[in-house]
């Protein structure tokens, strides 16, 4: 309890300074629509012929803002000293951990909600359903899970912008296959059963076991 | 921290010896490898199907074998560096770490190679291979952190907790390859490779190579591991001639 009353409380101040200032959520907004026409324009598909290739793009967004969303929420504890203040504060480490990665996760899914109507529109997907959502959650909590962990590496380097990618998205790979297969399928509106004995158990494996393994070490990348 | 530099530092026997084993160990791959280059291009006999091409196959083999050792003795002596904090640990990790990413490098540059004959394609997203690749940029990612972390203390930590997540992540990404290719079949064109249709002389002389990389491979781990630990004395001797 202790552990989730520390953890929400860093959560909560991560979006009480969005509220405030908003600038994560409005810039990957628009970053999210310029990668979908910039993809329109690399991929010229004639109109209506979207459909095949809309669930990878949809993720292609997705996991672009998540690095954004992870590298600006780690970047602002640089500001002021506010990630000694964060290391200082009366919670363990596993509690920091959660914290912003509970941040994280709600920044971006409320990036992703915004913008999955929007792509649904330029993109011309067929359906939206609560399965979806069910994919977009857990794979969203995969990735806020290993980026907030390697943010909070990155954003101690040199070269902060380019080393948080490079770690993240080799590690993600399976999130992203099994994000963009099960929403295929769910997009397609046919036969599911690959979302549910696949996909979705891949997703809960990935999820659980990071959750387990990033808070662990979490604490050791903050010496010396 | 550990030794104090500037002082001559003690002579263990076992010191010693790990030195003498480097120069017999780099002896020893020496001639196996020249034997091997003997067997492999000489004895071996030329593949029925696939023709001389095959004979790269003595070669990818091993050096892919031998970078997945290379990954698992990083990940084990990273966790072996977090509990214990011992240099060595560190250096074992670094140095396996390099070497596995040589030999990975190696395995994919002659996959490509073997590939393009025999599957028609330069490259298919398979998942041995794509996993392979994703390892690649994995370790990359690990040399990078090294680099890039303002002390080296820092370094050593992030690489190791690097290593460790990468390793986690290796099956995962394998078996989800693996589903995601039973849906998207890649068309190969020509014969695939038969795993099972290996001549004896073919299987022995797969050995003997086997053994010459890792004469090769223990010879460059213990080699990066001594220059690992004479760049660790030397800034240790620099950082003691500024404070001073």
């Amino acid at each position: 309890m202790e552990l989730l009353r520390g953890a929400l409380a860093i959560a909560w101040k991560d979006v009480r300074l969005e509220l405030r200032s908003r600038d994560v959520i409005t810039s990957a907004l628009v970053f999210g629509l310029i990668v979908v026409v910039v993809f329109n324009f690399g991929l010229n598909r004639a109109p209506g012929s979207l459909a095949p290739v809309a669930p990878g793009l949809l993720w292609v967004a997705y996991a672009f803002i998540g690095v954004l969303a992870m590298n600006r929420a780690f970047t602002r504890e640089l500001e002021q000293g506010g990630l000694d203040g964060l290391l200082l504060a009366p919670v363990s480490r596993d509690a920091v951990f959660l914290g912003k990665m509970l941040g994280s996760l709600i920044f971006m899914l409320v990036i992703e909600a915004i913008l999955l109507p929007v792509f649904a529109v330029m993109l011309d997907l067929p359906t939206l359903s609560p399965t979806l959502g069910l994919v977009i959650l857990l794979a969203t909590v995969g990735f806020a899970t290993v980026g907030t962990f390697f943010a909070a590496i990155a954003v101690q380097t040199r070269s902060r912008e380019i080393l948080l990618p490079v770690l993240f998205f080799p590690v993600i790979v399976p999130v992203i296959i099994a994000a963009v297969e099960a929403s295929a399928l769910v997009l397609q509106g046919g036969p599911m059963t690959g979302v549910w004995t696949r996909w979705l158990p891949l997703l809960v494996v990935f999820d659980a076991l990071f959750l387990v393994i990033c808070p662990w070490i979490f604490g050791f990348i903050f010496e010396g | 921290m550990a030794a104090i530099a500037g002082q001559p530092t003690r002579k263990t026997p076992w010191r010693a010896a790990i030195r003498d084993a480097r120069l017999w160990l780099l002896l020893l791959a020496a001639v196996l490898t020249l034997v091997d280059g003997y067997l492999i291009f000489v004895v071996a006999p030329t593949d029925a199907v696939l023709g001389h091409i095959q004979r790269i196959f003595y070669i990818h083999v091993p050096i892919s074998i031998l970078s997945f050792l290379g990954f698992l003795l990083c990940a084990i002596a990273g966790i072996g560096y977090l509990i214990r904090r011992g240099e060595s640990w560190d250096r074992l990790a670094h140095a396996s770490a390099e070497v596995g990413v040589v030999f990975v490098t190696l395995a994919l540059i002659t996959g490509v190679i073997w590939a393009r004959p025999v599957w028609g394609v330069w490259w298919t997203w398979e998942p041995r291979l794509t996993t392979t690749l994703i390892l690649w940029f994995i370790y990359v990612a690990y040399l990078m952190i090294r680099q890039y972390a303002p002390t080296p203390q820092q370094g050593r930590v992030w690489s190791a907790v690097v290593g460790i997540i990468g390793f986690v992540d290796v099956p995962i990404v394998y078996y989800s390859v693996q589903w995601w290719r039973s849906i998207h079949p890649v068309q190969v064109i020509g014969p695939e490779a038969a795993d099972d249709a290996l001549e004896p002389i073919m299987a022995r002389i797969l050995i003997f190579s086997l053994v010459a990389t890792l004469a090769l491979f223990g010879y460059l781990l213990l080699e990066r591991m001594a220059l690992r630990k004479t760049e660790d004395t030397l800034a240790q001797l620099r950082r003691d001639a500024n404070s001073d």
